[in-house]
């Protein structure tokens, strides 16, 4: 029968083998044609992708090496990192699994887009470190042959922290630790802050820090687009879908000192289509948990967290949806052209966004006051009782503003210690995480990247160690605290 | 016979090792040719080997890419590299001098490139114009000469966009800056508004601030003896 079909296909090619050159200009491509049977041929055999009997397009693969949640700038930075780093081009399979293409409740996109170096750990600062440098050469890393170049709309203003009497002892051991890594970081006493920048008033700030390189805002969709568009090259699979479901099988070891444990690996992942009941399982060898404010569900689908409360088995990732508000809004008489993101010591931020004295910023709330994160509406009372009181009093010219708009967005909260998980879970061996990083995923993003891939690759952190950043510190109670969040 | 010509032909590039490569080459193939059949020789060839291709291409290369950096040390005129570089011996004896002024117009320099201005800690004045790898990136790391710069010229780069022009506040001294003419500045009236401020003690030479707006529609002047006045 094949080769009936063969020949079927074949025929009126054969019979005109000469038509191109005889009818002289013919478009008949050839070599074309028989690269196209060819790999319809390879898609009818065990393996390929021809379906007969309905049309399966939309589904993702059957198999897939490994198999990424979440579409974010996270998910898709630890699979270009895959795509680079692996040994043979093509010798990895990759999908993406995102549930919303239009990214609506995305992090990534809702970020106010900010990169710093001022954090209170050392890896941190690497961190931001190598990715400034990833988006300074950002048109060499993402290049795609015939598509133009990448604009980030990067603001190189660098940030300011405001340090009140009780922070400025920590604020000193930070910068000195974040020069040591060789981040450009200065501090300022209360009086050159007055010289530097007199439309701030400086009662309650006993030391303040001002990055003065490497540091500002960039534009976070153009970004993700960028690795998008580049991962689309190198001929990653992306699919539209939801992960419902881990088939997984277990096996009982013993370790080295006599204790049992119980060793989960994932072998299929559920995809399920979006309004329909539609799933396709995908054989896969590695799972990626990069799925944002979500990644605590999928940890749980995945089988983490459900044993014993104070067992590693019983240990779940702590990494729950937290909701931010950013507004926007238009002071005539405010910061000029020279402003960086200034953040006050009882956490109001602002930045100034354009050229036209609008201002972007917000406040993180205390702990009690947190908004329900099931929806991304706005409050603007909070505005007005939290964030505007505080802005004022340090902008005097914030006094008369009007607010133009806002909008919300979801941190991926770790609540254990703010900073991120990176690396495979002790227990279900095949699934790394790359998430929970509380508010500066973002910037962090294209380091976090090769991070995990080195680990899926090597087995190990080859270039930045993310020892401290283990899902293992969650069972051992080892806090690696980053204090600097905004 | 075909092997000794083409065994001639590959040979000759050795025998004439002391000529200058493409030209020596050509003249040993075809001795007696005139200068329209050395040229067309000269292509033929560059068409069929890879390394005439290479030799041509290196030596035009070296023409275009001439660095056009000039440098001006204290209480003396401009230096300029001539073709085959300075001459060792007169920046030898100007070592212990600072260098006041650096003219890299048309420059290749990118951002691991101004390490090498950067480091020099008493620079008057400094111009980039049409440096073509000059980004925002790069204007954020000029805050290092702030104790000294006094005039900055940045006009003509076809990167540089009022993001980066607002790294410039550190430049307190800067008394002349030249904005003139970037492609990627969203608003250059408005820039030069807000670059003014930022600066106050800077003569900023940029785009006319009124450029960009427009002329008002005009307002019809009451005719008065015949409109009719409402009661």
């Amino acid at each position: 029968m094949l080769r009936r079909a063969l020949r079927l296909r074949l025929g009126p090619c054969l019979s005109g083998r000469g038509l191109g050159t005889y009818r002289g200009g013919s478009t008949l491509d050839w070599n074309g044609k028989v690269s196209e049977i060819k790999k319809k041929i390879q898609s009818i055999f065990p393996g390929g992708a021809w379906s007969p009997l309905y049309d399966t397009s939309h589904l993702p693969p059957e198999r897939s090496d490994v198999v990424i949640v979440g579409g974010g700038v996270l998910g898709l930075s630890v699979a270009y990192w895959l795509k680079r780093l692996e040994k043979q081009r093509g010798a990895i399979r990759v999908l993406v699994v995102e549930r919303d293409h239009t990214y609506s409740r995305a992090s990534t996109v809702l970020s106010v887009g900010g990169i710093r170096q001022q954090f209170s750990l050392p890896e941190n600062v690497q961190l931001s470190l190598f990715s400034a440098e990833f988006l300074r050469n950002i048109n060499e890393y993402l290049a795609v042959v015939d598509d133009p170049p990448l604009d980030l709309q990067f603001n190189p203003s660098g940030y300011l922290l405001l340090a009140s009497e009780e922070g400025a002892a920590i604020m000193e051991r930070n910068v000195k630790m974040q020069r040591q890594e060789g981040a450009k970081v200065c501090l300022m006493s209360p009086e050159q802050l007055q010289k530097k920048f007199p439309w701030i008033n400086t009662e309650g700030v006993a030391l303040a820090s001002y990055g003065l390189e490497n540091e500002g805002w960039f534009d976070p969709w153009c970004l993700l687009q960028g690795l998008r568009r580049k991962l689309q090259s190198t001929g990653v699979l992306f699919c539209q879908g939801e992960v419902t479901r881990f088939i997984s099988s277990s096996s009982h070891m013993e370790t080295a000192s006599g204790e049992q444990v119980t060793l989960k690996r994932i072998h299929e992942v559920h995809v399920k289509m979006d309004h329909s009941q539609e799933f396709q399982p995908v054989e896969c060898a590695i799972v990626v948990n990069a799925a944002g404010a979500w990644s605590g569900q999928i940890a749980e689908l995945a089988g983490v967290g459900n044993g014993l409360p104070g067992t590693m088995q019983g240990t779940k990732l702590p990494v729950e949806p937290r909701k931010r508000y950013v507004y926007l809004w238009h002071c005539p008489k405010g910061p000029g052209l020279e402003a960086p993101l200034v953040a006050d010591p009882s956490g109001a931020y602002f930045r100034r966004e354009g050229l036209g004295n609008n201002y972007l910023g917000g406040c993180s709330p205390a702990e009690e006051e947190e908004p329900d994160p099931g929806n991304l509406e706005v409050d603007y009372d909070f505005f007005q009782e939290k964030v505007w009181p505080r802005l004022a009093q340090r902008v005097p010219a914030f006094e008369t503003l009007k607010v133009r708009s806002a909008w919300a967005g979801y941190y991926d909260y770790n609540t254990f210690d703010q900073n991120g998980v990176v690396g495979p879970h002790p227990l279900v061996v095949n699934m790394y995480f790359a998430t929970g990083f509380s508010g500066h995923g973002l910037q962090q993003a294209p380091a976090v990247g090769r991070a995990v891939a080195e680990m899926v690759l090597e087995g190990h952190f080859q270039t930045i160690n993310l020892s401290p950043f283990l899902f293992s510190r969650f069972y051992f109670g080892e806090k690696a605290q980053e204090h600097c969040i905004l | 016979m075909a092997a000794p010509r083409a065994f001639l032909r590959l040979v000759a590039p050795v025998w004439n090792r002391g000529t200058c490569g493409v030209r020596g080459l050509s003249k040993a193939v075809d001795p007696e040719g005139s200068q329209r059949k050395g040229r067309t020789l000269l292509q033929f060839l560059t068409d069929r080997f890879y390394d005439v291709e290479a030799v041509r291409e290196y030596l035009l290369r070296k023409q275009v890419l001439k660095v056009q950096k000039k440098n001006r040390f204290r209480d003396r005129e401009w230096m300029r590299a001539n073709e085959r570089g300075l001459s060792s011996l007169e920046f030898r004896k100007l070592q212990e001098v600072p260098v006041e002024a650096v003219d890299a117009s048309g420059c290749a320099i990118n951002y691991q490139g101004l390490d090498n201005l950067l480091a020099l800690k008493e620079l008057q004045s400094l111009s980039l114009r049409r440096c073509p790898h000059v980004d925002d990136w790069c204007l954020s790391r000029l805050y290092q000469l702030a104790d000294s710069l006094q005039e900055l010229s940045l006009a003509g780069c076809p990167r540089i966009s009022e993001r980066g022009l607002a790294c410039l506040h550190h430049l307190q001294n800067l008394r002349r800056l030249d904005i003139s003419d970037l492609p990627a500045v969203s608003n250059p009236g408005l820039t030069q508004i807000l670059v003014e401020e930022m600066l106050p003690h800077c003569e900023v030479l940029g785009a006319d601030w009124a450029q960009g707006l427009k002329v008002g529609p005009e307002k019809q002047s009451r005719d008065a003896a015949g409109s009719p006045i409402p009661a």
